[in-house]
């Protein structure tokens, strides 16, 4: 996917939320992922090494969270894909009293929009527990 | 008595010790307040960075009778680094992020004096590389000096917290923050700029002390005019000549090029020099930047006055692990191989003690201070240039290629917290890690004011072992470890050293420790609220010792350590170590005030 679609489908997604108040369902039949006898596909390898340029440095290793974000390996256990791309492009803030999260837009982070799909599917695959912490090896590698 | 002459009544001492500065420069009244036993002026206790005092009512045969005495809430969840000052019957002290300061009067077990808190952008919380830290403000001409998260520098008068002056260093938009502890040298506040995962530009700049105007600003990298070099300036005992950094980046890479100064600063009042490290050249990803990078990773020496460079020393040529030179830079007049020398002791992240003539940069010793460290067999003490072992090198090894097993982590073997150094026994205490990982670096695209990191990584203990930290008492005389106390995790607390035989830290499961300074025996722990990366200090109030310290686990601890570490790809690390410090200690900043019992 490059830049300028992602962007788009964030525009989308931003009209979507509009339009919808309840809950967006969606058909997940098919894993985003392939996890074979530990080792990943291509895409959730991109995903991995993604994940720790641009997401380790507050959400921890492995997705499990630091002592102020959260463990996304939990997140995603409840977050849809929709919701999840809409907090990674647009970002997140939660400042009050009590908490001082804030998760920056990463819309028009090249590396980021262009692996969005592969970090999802990397953290879906820990978040299912298909895939154990640290560096996987790729299938037929 | 109204409540404004209270307060007027409760300040009175440190308006007779601010007047004592009188006409005298903000220098010579912090020189003699940090040779006040009891007072702790400057945040490393003195312009050496020693972080010793004096004082002795805490020693080997008192310490087992300490106790926490007060207690104060800074009300702020995140990473407490940093530690208070005390000037008078007053202790400052700032918190992360939105970067409170609080004035407690010691008069009156820390009832609030005034507190101040600036309106900032929480926009730039996610640029803040490794949690919000702040880690502490200055002292002078009395004014407290507090860095801000955007990079804001701010005057606030020391009686009232009113704000005197302010001064924007940098840009949060591009990834500029501020995370370090300015330093007051003659008229002029000092500060660097963090920002080594976003590429910017390292400086350190000095302000007028008045009025805020900059005195000079000098970068870590690019042309001369902006690095503040001349043909004075030396390298291992060379004039580096000219265009020294320019030479050793491809095209304009330097521009975004990292080389932060977000660690501390030292000054030598008699060389007029002020010391500092520089952090990694940005990205990560080292295929990416061919050459040395000069001068990310090191060591500079720079005329007070002008800022020009008396000496510089790259320690980490090219980086290829993350391992910032920013550390303290101890000052210390210490035997090394039996002479006395006026040195420079840094015990850098790349896990060698370096040990400089301070008054012309040349290199006299640099040793691994954790065995453990692989990523170079040693340093040639003719050249100065680490020799990397190429199985360790993540560039050696190519992009895309997950280089296994070095040692130190990107960590380092020690981060910012800083060490202590003992006149008295003239050992070093350091507060290190002890963990090791897997680096693979990978192509990565530059955007203003997003990560420009380049790499992924896990780490994991050593082979064999389970604690992750120790805290080390260092020999430079002989280059060897006198002592080492393991620890279960890093120990990311600032060290103390004291005239009573005894030294100070705080551990990561939140343990304020006393030891005694000839064997590392513990004499007193106590479980403070949450894990301490704050630093041990001590003062006196109404002629009795007291020792503080601040807790609120986060930092880059509070990340890589969170959820415990991987199991490394080798399976060489041993189970025990992967517990998670979460099931230790959770958020929360508090100051611990501890006394003896009568």
């Amino acid at each position: 996917m490059n830049l300028e679609n992602l962007l788009r489908r964030a525009s989308l997604l931003a009209v979507a939320a509009l339009l919808f108040s309840g809950p967006v369902c969606r058909a997940d039949d098919a894993k985003p992922y392939t996890v074979k006898d530990g080792k990943v596909d291509e895409n959730t390898m991109k995903g991995y090494l993604y994940y720790g340029d641009q997401c380790m440095r507050c959400h921890g290793p492995d997705g499990l969270g630091s002592s102020y974000a959260p463990n996304l390996t939990d997140s995603l256990k409840t977050m849809s894909k929709q919701k999840f791309e809409e907090t990674v492009i647009n970002g997140k803030k939660d400042v009050n009293q009590a908490s001082d999260k804030v998760m920056p837009s990463f819309g028009l982070n090249v590396d980021v929009a262009t692996n969005l799909d592969n970090i999802y599917a990397y953290l879906k695959a820990r978040s299912d527990g298909a895939l154990g912490r640290g560096h996987p090896d790729v299938i037929g590698e | 008595m109204t409540s404004k002459m209270r307060l007027l009544a409760a300040t009175t001492c440190v308006a007779a010790i601010t007047m004592l500065g009188g006409q005298a420069s903000a220098n010579d009244e912090l020189i003699k307040l940090s040779k006040t036993p009891g007072q702790w002026a400057i945040p490393s206790g003195n312009y050496a960075s020693q972080r010793y005092s004096d004082l002795k009512q805490i020693n080997v045969n008192t310490a087992k009778n300490l106790h926490p005495v007060w207690t104060f809430s800074t009300g702020v969840l995140r990473g407490h680094e940093g530690g208070p000052l005390v000037i008078g019957d007053t202790m400052y002290l700032s918190t992360p992020f939105p970067n409170k300061v609080f004035a407690l009067d010691l008069n009156n077990n820390g009832r609030i004096l005034w507190s101040y808190e600036p309106k900032q952008d929480p926009n730039v919380i996610p640029v803040m590389c490794c949690d919000t830290v702040n880690r502490g403000v200055a002292y002078g001409n009395g004014k407290i000096f507090l860095h801000q998260a955007d990079t804001t520098l701010v005057a606030l008068d020391a009686q009232t917290g009113k704000v005197a002056w302010s001064v924007k260093d940098d840009d949060p938009a591009k990834g500029a923050t501020g995370t370090s502890a300015p330093l007051v040298v003659k008229n002029m506040v000092l500060v660097g700029v963090s920002g080594g995962e976003f590429g910017v530009q390292g400086h350190v700049t000095a302000y007028n002390i008045d009025d805020g105007k900059v005195v000079w600003r000098a970068y870590s990298e690019g042309p001369d005019n902006q690095l503040l070099f001349d043909a004075n300036t030396t390298s291992m005992g060379k004039p580096v000549g000219a265009d020294s950094s320019l030479k050793t980046w491809q095209g304009d890479q330097w521009k975004i090029g990292g080389g932060d100064t977000w660690g501390w600063i030292s000054y030598d009042p008699s060389l007029n020099l002020v010391y500092y490290g520089s952090g990694n050249p940005s990205t990560w990803n080292p295929t990416q930047r061919p050459g040395d990078n000069k001068w990310s990773m090191t060591i500079f020496a720079r005329d007070a006055d002008t800022g020009v460079a008396k000496w510089v020393y790259q320690m980490t040529p090219h980086d290829q692990w993350d391992y910032d030179g920013v550390n303290e830079m101890i000052l210390a007049d210490v035997p090394v191989h039996g002479r006395m020398t006026k040195a420079l002791v840094h015990f850098d992240r790349n896990g060698f003690a370096y040990v400089m003539d301070r008054t012309d940069g040349k290199l006299l010793e640099a040793q691994k201070y954790d065995p453990r460290v692989n990523w170079a067999t040693h340093v040639d003490m003719t050249t100065g240039v680490p020799q990397v072992v190429s199985q360790y090198a993540p560039g050696d090894q190519g992009a895309d290629h997950n280089t296994k097993g070095i040692c130190p982590a990107a960590l380092g073997s020690k981060d910012e917290q800083p060490a202590a150094y003992s006149p008295v026994t003239h050992m070093f205490y350091v507060p290190t890690n002890h963990v090791c990982m897997d680096y693979e670096p990978f192509k990565v695209s530059y955007t203003a004011g997003q990560p420009y990191v380049g790499a992924t990584l896990s780490m994991f203990p050593p082979e064999g072992e389970s604690n992750l930290g120790n805290f080390i008492a260092y020999d430079v005389n002989t280059g060897k470890i006198a002592w080492s106390d393991p620890e279960m995790f890093s120990v990311w607390s600032g060290a103390l050293a004291t005239a009573g035989g005894v030294a100070a830290y705080g551990t990561l499961d939140g343990k304020l420790k006393v030891v005694d300074d000839r064997n590392g025996r513990l004499l007193y722990d106590f479980k403070t609220p949450s894990g301490i990366i704050g630093n041990v200090n001590t003062y006196t109030h109404n002629g009795k010792q007291y020792l503080a310290v601040l807790s609120g686990v986060g930092g880059w601890a509070g990340i890589g350590m969170a959820a415990g570490l991987t199991e490394d790809t080798a399976g060489l690390g041993a189970v025990g170590a992967y517990k998670a410090l979460s099931n230790y200690t959770q958020l929360g900043g508090v100051l611990t005030v501890f006394g003896l019992s009568n």
